[in-house]
């Protein structure tokens, strides 16, 4: 295959090809390709079609400021679009697409666009698509989106792995330039921690494209050298292929390293890419800066490129978008790439130098004073219209046009957390400000200093003053001679000749004429620019068009550019991967998961498990020939309240408290009475918070005198530990109170049912008398089981049976509930899950999460004398606000339909049993419902205006969503065992 | 003696060992830990009482001591873990609470916890991808709260080449993970 636009030399391995295939067709590189440059060589100046008017595109850059050359790269599910093809390295085997056209590179039908271009103007949509109302929804809004965005998605999920990861150091150097390797190198020397990041494959920088020599030898020998020492230095990290993405608070920067982009899938077990937070103590920026192109009418063409990007093409990877290029350019700098070009073979048809007094060249005619005016070559540019110095037109051509207005110094991450970059006159552009991320200083390019001279000092006296800082000196290190030409640069924004398109941002189809018309229609502030004519939002972030748009704004204004002012910088600095920022923390991984001491064997029985938070919980347990939840959890149900049934309840919070202020203190957290509570008792206890409202409830069970174990709900248990720690060390650090978790140590299991205490007569041991006489309804204590393992044991009951909760560590959980079947079986003991538990709990009128919503008070519960005035407690006095008193207040009450065969539906709100259906007459909403196979009939719990004396009504239930509408009963919320003679058996 | 059998955190008979590119990663099932939090006003006399019992001087913030098998870290102001060897200090919590007397609080935190201990030498290439400690460069005998791949843990460096990581009993198995994937992406 002829790469017929190859050149000789640079840094590509010209004895290793690569296959590699573009929209179906196949192509050879070399190792060392990046996409772009071996699509280049092979004569492909076409990669892209513009996001709005579907115009032809080639790349604009060779970096990963890229607007154009943006493909669809891989296929299947790795498929990844708007990749830039000026940074992707060629491997062998690659596959890319290109992409936002139909039915093809060559012919895209949505160009047609392109000829309603006045139709199109920037924030045309804000003055169209309003008219008929009803098209917007049925007509406007699909085709947009489907003209939006500019590649696809594979729709399957990413099969790749990505790591998150976090770094330490003294000093992070940001890019591996001249500047950033001279600063490392001192750095390194000086024994300080060091991470050197660059965002490219091969450290170097802007050496890798230029022809400079360092101590007169090839600048690749000095960068090779040092990389040889650094990479020696065991206190430096060298990091390529890693883009710092952002500087955010405290320090920390993050950065995406690409470990696997740049081969044909990653290693086994190894990750595509990690995500590293970096903590770094100092930070030098030593990004370099950007070329700016110069404005004019079809200045977008394939071919039409940045001239220091036609070098890197030339010198870095030997390819050439032409045999004929032209340069266009108001500084020295574009002549550069005249010679550079000439020397590999390359034909200068002309260098136009808006500058009247350009210098002359070796390479070609320079036409000084003189700028290009248009551009003919729909598919690629063929010719130029320049208009010369005494304003005649001369056509020039060319294949290739390398432009260069000027060099913006890279001030993004320096400009991040509102940082403001600074006016640079003498290079009239902008360069890092004062008032940036704390630690972090600039140097070389980036801080406007160009030469590499220059660059090479600056970047090492920025590391010696940024140590210093930090208190490590540092020596200054031996510098190669280096070329330190000076800036001549005379600004030239765009070209004022020629009526058509001028573009500014390529790659969101924005021209001149759009930030005109948004100086005309008023929007002349910097960000209102940005976004009404979206320049600067695309995804390169406007890195070659924001300062053309300041210029014109500032032009048309009457401002200087520094008045107009730059819009904010954000991260990340280059597009990243979604995969990248969710880590490991994808699919069963995207929580850790909890387990019960119960689990192993729950599995064995075949549970069905609920995720809840982040544990795991039996739901039910379906037994053999039952098809549907509701038949197990019936079962469940009716055999507990039968005879008896064992429920893992590990999950709910658990928390040691001790100390000789212990009752004080949870007589402050509970607004109930704990003073009295006797060693060997256990009481509920209600959490509220400070504004009067239910936080959580539980039990506190009294161990000792000065020992307590508290319990919360599943849900709270983090929530009430945390609340619980920061009353003991912030409100009262006076009381004499320590605190710390169990819910982990101990597995807890309730048993449940008439024959509970049977049950576990055969587990507890015999010493410990568990009759009701000497074991008591709420009674607690340490016992031991099964032959002299210590346990504790609480007889409490949220199903309302007899009950108890047994409790050992919980490396004996699993033992425990084995042994305990294997003791129920003579009971037909069922194990019981979660639904069943929430089954009986509503049948017993016993609150939960649901009740608890956030909303309700101890009044709404049914539980305001609960809420003891004999002390002071937390919430205690809000809750005796005006407005959680009313005389009508919500009240919890049982509800059961009329038709008993109708449901109840937790969600929906009660109204009257006839009149209007609205919130003026709303009467309360239904919290939990269930099936109860004990009443065989639905029952819910609701809170309803006046609950407390409304017994008896009928009222009904309205779901509106679902048009359902059922008259209920207002009944007792104790449906079952209302006089707790089971309890207390 | 009890009928129980104990199962470890992973729920296996006996403690996993995985190699992963010559870093072992191991279960320790076998240790017994108890919480020890000074009461009010006794911090001075937990000293005492503390050396008394244990031969030990309590170890200053995230720090840690050992001797004869026990170790003691520092978990909080004034509060400390102490891990011994289960097999003879099952009761750990229950023998300290009566030795110390009243000068702390005392709780059994023994299955509250997995340990894992991670020997090698690619150690810190791995804690880098699961949290933020800079295990590089912290001193032997230390011990840092930690999030773990989004499980609070203790990590103890005991050397660069040997970290115990203590986390949520629950999660083992989401902890286990964790390690082991950070390993094979990590090493090799």
């Amino acid at each position: 295959m002829t790469q017929i636009n190859r050149l000789t030399g640079g840094l590509i391995d010209h004895s290793k090809p690569l296959d590699f295939s573009f929209d179906g067709k196949s192509y050879q590189g070399y190792a060392g390709d990046t996409l772009a440059s071996a699509l280049l060589a092979n004569g492909v100046r076409l990669m892209g079609r513009s996001f709005k008017y579907h115009r032809p595109r080639g790349p604009l850059t060779a970096g990963s400021e890229e607007p154009n050359a943006l493909v669809e790269l891989r296929t299947g599910a790795r498929q990844e679009p708007n990749t830039r093809a000026t940074t992707a390295e060629l491997f062998d085997g690659l596959v890319a697409n290109s992409q936002n056209r139909w039915p093809s590179l060559q012919f895209d039908a949505m160009a047609i666009n392109d000829r309603f271009s006045n139709f199109l103007t920037a924030g045309f949509y804000y003055k169209t698509f309003m008219w008929p109302a009803a098209f917007w929804e049925k007509v406007y809004e699909p085709i947009i989106r489907k003209a939006a965005g500019l590649g696809s998605l594979s729709m399957q999920d990413d099969p790749d792995a990505y790591d998150k990861g976090f770094l330490h150091c003294d000093l992070l150097v940001i890019g591996a330039g001249p500047a950033g390797l001279a600063a490392a190198l001192a750095a390194g020397r000086a024994g300080a921690n060091i991470i050197l990041a660059d965002e490219d494959f091969a450290c170097g920088g802007r050496l890798n494209s230029e022809t400079f020599t360092l101590d007169d030898a090839d600048a690749s020998d000095w960068i090779a050298a040092t990389l040889a020492e650094l990479t020696s230095l065991p206190n430096v990290r060298v990091m390529p292929r890693t883009t710092v993405i952002g500087a955010f608070d405290h320090g920390i920067y993050g950065a995406v390293e690409r470990v696997s982009d740049h081969l044909a899938v990653p290693a086994p077990d190894k990750p595509r890419q990690i995500m590293w937070r970096i903590y770094t103590k100092r930070t030098v920026l030593c990004a370099g800066a950007i070329e700016r192109p110069i404005a004019f009418e079809n200045n977008d063409r394939p071919g039409i490129m940045l001239a220091s990007a036609i070098r890197s093409y030339a010198n870095r990877w030997a390819a050439t978008p032409a045999r004929q290029v032209a340069i266009f350019t108001n500084n020295d700098d574009g002549h550069r790439t005249a010679a550079d070009l000439q020397a590999k073979g390359v034909t200068v048809s002309a260098i136009i130098d808006t500058r009247a007094d350009a210098p002359s060249s070796k390479q070609a005619e320079v036409l000084a004073g003189a700028q290009v005016v248009n551009s003919l070559g729909r598919l690629g540019v063929k010719q130029l219209t320049v208009q010369l110095a005494d304003g005649s037109m001369r056509h020039v051509h060319c294949e290739a046009l390398g432009v260069s207005g000027g060099w913006n110094p890279n001030v993004h991450i320096s400009s991040h957390q509102r940082g403001r970059p600074e006016w640079n006159t003498k290079i009239a552009a902008f360069i890092p400000g004062k008032d940036g991320p704390d630690g972090l200083s600039a140097a070389g390019a980036a801080m406007g200093v160009f030469s590499t001279a220059g660059a090479l000092e600056s970047g090492m006296n920025s590391a010696i003053s940024a140590l210093q800082d930090i208190g490590i000196s540092t020596k200054p290190i031996k510098l190669p001679k280096a070329e330190d030409a000076p800036v001549n640069l005379q600004p030239f924004w765009h070209v004022k000749v020629g009526k058509g398109r001028a573009w500014l941002d390529q790659q969101n189809d924005v021209t001149v004429k759009d930030v005109k018309l948004a100086h005309r229609e008023n929007f002349r502030a910097v960000e209102h620019l940005k976004r009404y004519t979206t320049l600067g939002m695309a995804t390169d972030q406007g890195k070659t068009s924001n300062m053309g748009g300041l210029a014109i704004m500032a032009e048309l204004a009457g401002k200087s550019i520094p008045e107009v002012g730059t819009t904010i910088f954000r991260p990340p600095y280059t597009p990243v991967a979604m995969g990248a920022l969710g880590g490991r923390a994808v699919g069963k991984n995207f929580h850790p998961t909890r387990k019960t001491p119960s689990h192993t064997w729950a599995e064995e029985q075949g549970a069905v498990f609920v995720e809840v938070g982040n544990w795991l919980r039996a739901q039910w347990f379906p037994q053999a020939g039952e098809t549907h939840w509701r038949q197990s959890v019936d079962r469940e149900v009716i055999a507990t309240r039968k005879s008896v049934g064992i429920c893992d309840v590990t999950t709910l919070g658990k928390i040691d408290v001790q100390g000789a202020d212990a009752v004080t203190y949870l007589n402050r957290i509970y607004c109930n009475g704990f003073a009295k509570l006797a060693v060997g008792k256990t009481r509920y206890g209600l959490m509220l918070r400070e504004d009067g409202i239910v936080m959580d409830d539980g039990t506190a069970a009294r161990l000792a005198n000065d020992h307590f174990v508290v319990t919360t709900t599943t849900a709270n248990a983090v929530s009430v530990y945390r609340h619980m720690e920061f009353c003991r060390q912030c409100l009262w650090p006076d009381l004499d109170v320590q605190l710390i978790s169990t819910t982990e140590s101990w597995a807890q299991y309730a048993v449940a049912g008439p024959n509970a205490r049977k049950l576990l007569q055969k587990i507890v041991d015999p010493e410990f008398d568990i009759s009701n006489e000497a074991f008591p309804f709420m009674g607690c204590g340490a016992i031991t089981v099964c032959g002299g393992l210590r346990a504790r044991l609480f007889r409490i009951s949220f199903s309302g049976e007899l009950a108890f909760e047994i409790a050992v560590p919980t490396r004996y959980g699993d033992a425990l509930i084995r042994q305990m079947m294997e003791a129920g079986k003579e009971f037909d003991a069922v194990p019981y899950g979660t639904e069943a538990l929430g089954v009986m709990r509503i049948e017993k009128g016993h609150a939960t999460g649901n009740e608890l919503n956030g909303t309700a008070t101890a009044l709404n519960l049914g539980m305001g004398r609960m809420v003891s005035k004999a002390k002071d407690s937390i919430g205690s006095i809000l809750s005796e606000r005006a407005g959680l008193n009313e005389p009508d207040a919500l009240m919890q009450v049982g509800l059961m339909p009329v038709d008993l065969t109708n449901p109840v539906v937790a969600g929906s709100h009660l109204m009257a049993k006839t009149g209007p259906v609205n919130a003026k007459t709303d009467q309360g909403y239904i919290t939990s419902a269930a099936y109860s196979p004990i009443l065989k009939t639905s029952i819910g719990l609701g809170f309803l205006k006046d609950g407390g004396n409304r017994k008896g009504e009928i009222i009904r239930a309205v779901n509106p969503l679902n048009k359902q509408e059922v008259l209920l009963e207002v009944v007792s919320i104790h449906f079952f065992d209302p006089e707790g003679e089971r309890l207390r058996a | 003696m009890h009928s129980l059998k104990a199962i470890t955190a992973l729920g296996g008979n006996e403690a996993q060992v995985d190699t992963v590119h010559g870093l072992t990663i191991t279960e320790c099932p076998d240790w017994a830990i108890a919480s020890v939090a000074a009461r009010m006003g006794k911090e001075k006399p937990l000293v005492t009482a503390f050396k008394k019992a244990m031969g030990m001087a309590l170890p200053k913030p995230s720090k840690s001591t050992g001797k004869d098998g026990i170790t003691v870290f520092w978990t909080g102001p004034d509060q400390y873990f102490v891990e011994a060897p289960i097999a003879d200090n099952e009761t750990l919590a229950d023998t300290l609470a009566e030795a110390l007397k009243r000068t702390a609080s005392v709780t059994e935190q023994t299955d509250g916890w997995v340990r894992f201990d991670v020997q090698g030498a690619g150690c810190s290439d791995v804690f880098e991808r699961l949290c933020i400690l800079d295990t590089r460069t912290m001193a032997k005998g230390t011990v840092s709260r930690t999030s773990l791949e989004h499980s609070g843990c203790f990590v103890m460096c005991r050397t660069h080449a040997y970290f115990s990581v203590y986390g949520p009993r629950s999660t083992a198995a989401s902890i286990h993970h964790a390690l082991v994937t950070a390993a094979k992406s990590a090493l090799g």
